[in-house]
C-alpha cells in the first residue's frame, strides 16, 4: 500500500515523449515541433521560451488537442496526462479534461472572448459544463470567481459585455474562466505580451498566487526572459522545433550553455548598465521546409558552429545533473540520461 | 563609483550646450468625442494635454507611457500629422504649429517617421524600390539613374541586398520590413525621426538588430530621434534623456542615468519597478499599482495619477502640479518635491 502511494507520486502531472507536429503544406508535412521530449511536475511553472517560429505554440495546442485538424496533426509520440495517453481519447473524453484538468489562456485578451455575451454568461457557461451545479450557483460561482482574480465590482461586471473592460481587466476575465474549474495544469501562451508593463507585474503576480492556492502546475509560453526570471522554476528554450536547453531557471541565467541561449540573453537590453551595442544573431530561422534534416538546426546562424554541426545532429544531454544541452560544442561528457528520461 | 560620476555629469554639460531642435511648449491635443444627435461632439479626449520638452541636435529624447497616455499622439502631432489643439511647436527655431499647404509640405522633408507595425506599414502593391524612392521624387528633381543609385545606397546603408529593390514587402521577414521602413525614413537626410514603437513587433534577436542600426545610422547622419516606445529597457538602451507620459501629461524628464538611477515621480518608480528583472535571484518586491488608467475622456482632478498614487495627499486631489527642476535636468511634476 506504502509503496504504491510513492509511485503516484512520482508520476508526473504530463509526460510528453518524441512529439512530433506536422503541418501539412503541399502534399507533405512539414513537422513543426520535432521530438520533443519534457516532463511538467506539479506545483511546478515551467517555462517554454523561444521566438517566434520556434514551434513552442504549436506544442502547447498539441497538448490541448486543439490542431486545426485539417492542416496539422501529431504524427508521433506521447503526450501523457496523469498516466492518460491524450491522442488515444476520444473528443468526448478530451472534451472533459479541457477546462476542468487542464486549461488554457491565450495571449489576445482582445480576441479570447466573445463579444456578444456577457461576461456572466461565458463564465457560467464553464462552469455549468464541468461542474454539476444550478445556474443559481453558477452566477454565485462566477461572481465569486471574479472578485478572487481582483476584479472590483464583480456583481456589477458579470452583467457587462467584454468591449466595457480594458486589456488588463479581461486577461483576468479569461483567467478566471480558466481556474474556474481547478484545473491541474495551466497552459499560459503569452498571458502577458498585449499588455502594459504595470499590468504585466499584476498579472504575474496573480498567476504566481492562484498557482500556489490551487496547487496548479502552470507552463508559461513565452518569448520574454524576463518573465521567465521572474516567475518560473523550470525553463526549457526552444529553437525551430526543438529543445535545444532545458535546466532550472537559476542554472539557465547563471551559466547558460547553448549559444542561441546566450545569444538571446545578450539581444536584450539590460536595465543595469549601459551597453552602446546589442548582441545580435544574424540571419533568420530557416522556414519548416527548408529546415536542414541532419545537423544543428542552428548551425547556419551560430558563431561557434564546426564543421561537425553540420552533418550531426545534436541530442538533448544532460552534461551536467539538472542541466541538458542540444550542441556538439559540449558532447565531450558522458551521453547518457536524457533529460525526458530521467 | 566617483570617476564615473564626474565622467556622466561632464556628458550631460555637454549635451545642455547643444543647439535645440524641437522646442514644444504647452501642447496639447484633444480628439473630440462625437455621438447622440447628428454626431455633435459630446466631449473631449485629452490625449495630450499641456506638456512641454525640447529635443537637442543629435541627440535622443525617449518617450513612455503605458496604452493611452499620449506618445503617440504627442510624436505625430508634433509631425503635423495631427492638428495641434492648442501650444507650440518650434522646429529648428521656426514655429510650424500652424503652417500648411507648401509651407508645410516643404518642412516635412526634415521630419520623418518610423512605424510600429513592418507589416501594415509598406505598401503592398509597390516594390520596395518605389516605396523608398517616393519621398525623394517627392521633393528633388532627379535623373532616373541617379535615383536609383541614391536608393541602392539606402538599402545597402540599412542592411539589404541590391536584389531588394525589385521584390515587394510581402517576400520580406519582420525585421527586414522595419529596415525598408528605415530606409524610406532616411531618404530625404532628414534631421529628426519620430520613431514610433519601432522594434516592439519584432523578436528578440531581430530587435537587437534593429536597434543597433539605428544607433549607427544616428552617428553616421547627424540624426535626432524621438524614440517612443514602453519598453523602459529598450527605451534605456536608446536614450540620452527620457520623458515618462501618463495620462497625457510628462510627469518626468530626466537624463537617462538619472532616471534609471534615482526615479522621482511615484509613477516611475512604480513603472520601472515592474520590469521583470533578467536575474530570478532578484525576484524583488515591486510596488504593484492597484486599478486602472483613468479614462483620458474624464481625468481625474489634481494630479492625474492620484487615484493610483501610493503616496497620494489630500493636496493631490486638487492642485495639479507642473514639472519642476529638482536636480539639473531632472524635472518632475509632483508636489511631493
Amino acid at each position: 500500500m506504502a509503496r504504491q502511494i510513492s509511485v503516484q507520486v512520482e508520476t508526473p502531472l504530463l509526460e510528453i515523449k518524441n512529439l512530433q507536429t506536422g503541418f501539412k503544406i503541399g502534399k507533405g508535412y512539414y513537422n513543426a515541433v520535432e521530438k520533443v521530449s519534457f516532463k511538467v511536475d506539479r506545483r511546478k511553472i515551467i517555462g517554454i521560451v523561444g521566438e517566434s517560429g520556434c514551434g513552442k505554440s504549436v506544442m502547447s495546442l498539441s497538448v490541448m488537442q486543439l490542431l486545426p485538424n485539417e492542416i496539422a496533426k501529431v504524427r508521433g509520440g506521447e503526450i501523457k496526462f496523469e498516466g492518460r495517453n491524450l491522442e488515444k481519447l476520444s473528443e468526448r473524453e478530451m472534451n472533459q479534461i479541457r477546462g476542468k484538468e487542464i486549461s488554457m489562456i491565450f495571449q489576445e485578451p482582445m480576441t479570447a472572448l466573445n463579444p456578444v455575451f456577457t461576461i456572466g454568461y461565458q463564465l457560467q457557461e464553464v462552469l455549468l459544463n464541468h461542474e454539476k451545479i444550478s445556474k443559481k450557483e453558477a452566477r454565485l460561482k462566477s461572481i465569486a470567481l471574479l472578485r478572487s482574480v481582483g476584479i472590483p465590482r464583480p456583481k456589477k461586471i458579470v452583467e457587462e459585455y467584454p468591449h466595457q473592460l480594458s486589456g488588463g481587466m479581461r486577461q483576468r476575465v479569461i483567467i478566471s474562466m480558466a481556474i474556474a474549474c481547478q484545473p491541474k495544469l495551466l497552459i499560459a501562451d503569452e498571458p502577458t505580451t498585449a499588455l502594459d508593463v504595470t499590468v504585466q507585474a499584476q498579472i504575474l503576480d496573480l498567476l504566481k498566487n492562484i498557482q500556489e492556492v490551487n496547487d496548479m502546475s502552470i507552463i508559461m509560453i513565452t518569448h520574454d526572459l524576463g518573465v521567465v526570471a521572474e516567475i518560473c522554476d523550470e525553463v526549457i528554450v526552444m529553437y525551430a522545433g526543438k529543445i535545444i536547453e532545458q535546466t532550472d531557471v537559476t542554472t539557465l541565467f547563471e551559466d547558460p550553455k547553448h549559444p542561441y541561449t546566450e545569444l538571446l540573453m545578450g539581444a536584450i537590453p539590460k536595465m543595469d548598465g549601459k551597453k552602446d551595442t546589442l548582441t545580435t544573431i544574424e540571419g533568420l530561422v530557416p522556414s519548416i521546409q527548408q529546415m536542414p534534416q541532419v545537423g544543428c538546426r542552428f548551425a547556419n546562424r551560430c558563431p561557434k558552429a564546426m564543421p561537425e554541426c553540420l552533418t550531426t545532429t545534436p541530442q538533448l544531454v544532460e552534461n551536467e545533473p539538472g542541466h541538458a544541452v542540444a550542441c556538439l560544442f559540449f558532447k565531450n561528457s558522458t551521453q547518457k540520461g536524457r533529460v525526458g528520461d530521467r | 563609483m566617483n570617476t564615473t560620476k564626474t565622467k556622466r555629469s561632464t556628458k550631460q554639460t555637454t549635451i545642455v550646450e547643444k543647439e535645440t531642435l524641437l522646442d514644444i511648449r504647452h501642447l496639447k491635443t484633444y480628439y473630440p468625442v462625437k455621438g447622440g444627435f447628428l454626431r455633435r461632439t459630446m466631449g473631449q479626449v485629452k490625449a495630450v494635454d499641456d506638456i512641454s520638452f525640447e529635443i537637442k541636435k543629435g541627440e535622443t529624447l525617449g518617450l513612455v507611457g503605458e496604452s493611452g497616455c499620449g506618445k503617440s499622439t504627442t510624436g505625430r502631432t508634433i509631425l503635423r500629422l495631427l492638428k495641434p489643439t492648442d501650444g507650440k511647436i518650434l522646429f529648428d527655431g521656426k514655429d510650424i504649429t500652424t503652417i500648411s499647404g507648401t509651407e508645410l509640405r516643404h518642412a516635412r522633408q526634415n521630419f520623418q517617421m518610423i512605424f510600429q507595425d513592418p507589416y501594415a506599414s509598406l505598401n503592398p502593391s509597390q516594390s520596395v524600390g518605389d516605396i523608398i524612392s517616393e519621398p525623394i521624387r517627392n521633393y528633388k528633381k532627379v535623373g532616373k539613374k541617379e535615383l536609383k543609385n541614391e536608393v541602392l545606397d539606402l538599402l545597402s546603408r540599412v542592411g539589404l541586398p541590391r536584389e531588394a529593390y525589385d521584390k515587394y514587402g510581402h517576400e520580406f521577414s519582420g525585421g527586414q520590413r522595419q529596415r525598408i521602413g528605415i530606409a524610406r525614413a532616411l531618404a530625404l537626410k532628414p534631421k529628426l525621426i519620430v520613431a514610433d514603437e519601432p522594434v516592439s513587433a519584432l523578436d528578440v534577436s531581430v530587435q537587437s538588430q534593429v536597434l543597433n542600426l539605428l544607433k549607427e545610422l544616428q552617428a553616421e547622419f547627424d540624426l535626432t530621434y524621438l524614440f517612443i516606445a514602453h519598453d523602459l529597457s529598450v527605451v534605456k538602451h536608446m536614450s540620452d534623456r527620457i520623458g515618462v507620459m501618463y495620462l497625457g501629461n510628462m510627469v518626468e524628464v530626466a537624463t537617462n542615468e538619472s532616471l534609471y538611477a534615482g526615479p522621482l515621480h511615484p509613477y516611475t518608480q512604480a513603472l520601472i519597478s515592474a520590469i521583470p528583472e533578467m536575474d530570478p535571484k532578484k525576484r524583488k518586491d515591486r510596488i504593484v499599482l492597484k486599478g486602472y488608467v483613468p479614462s483620458p475622456q474624464n481625468p481625474p482632478s489634481g494630479c492625474a495619477f492620484h487615484t493610483r498614487c501610493p503616496l497620494a495627499k489630500e493636496e493631490c486631489y486638487q492642485v495639479k502640479p507642473t514639472l519642476k527642476e529638482v536636480t539639473p535636468g531632472h524635472r518632475v511634476a509632483c508636489i511631493l518635491y
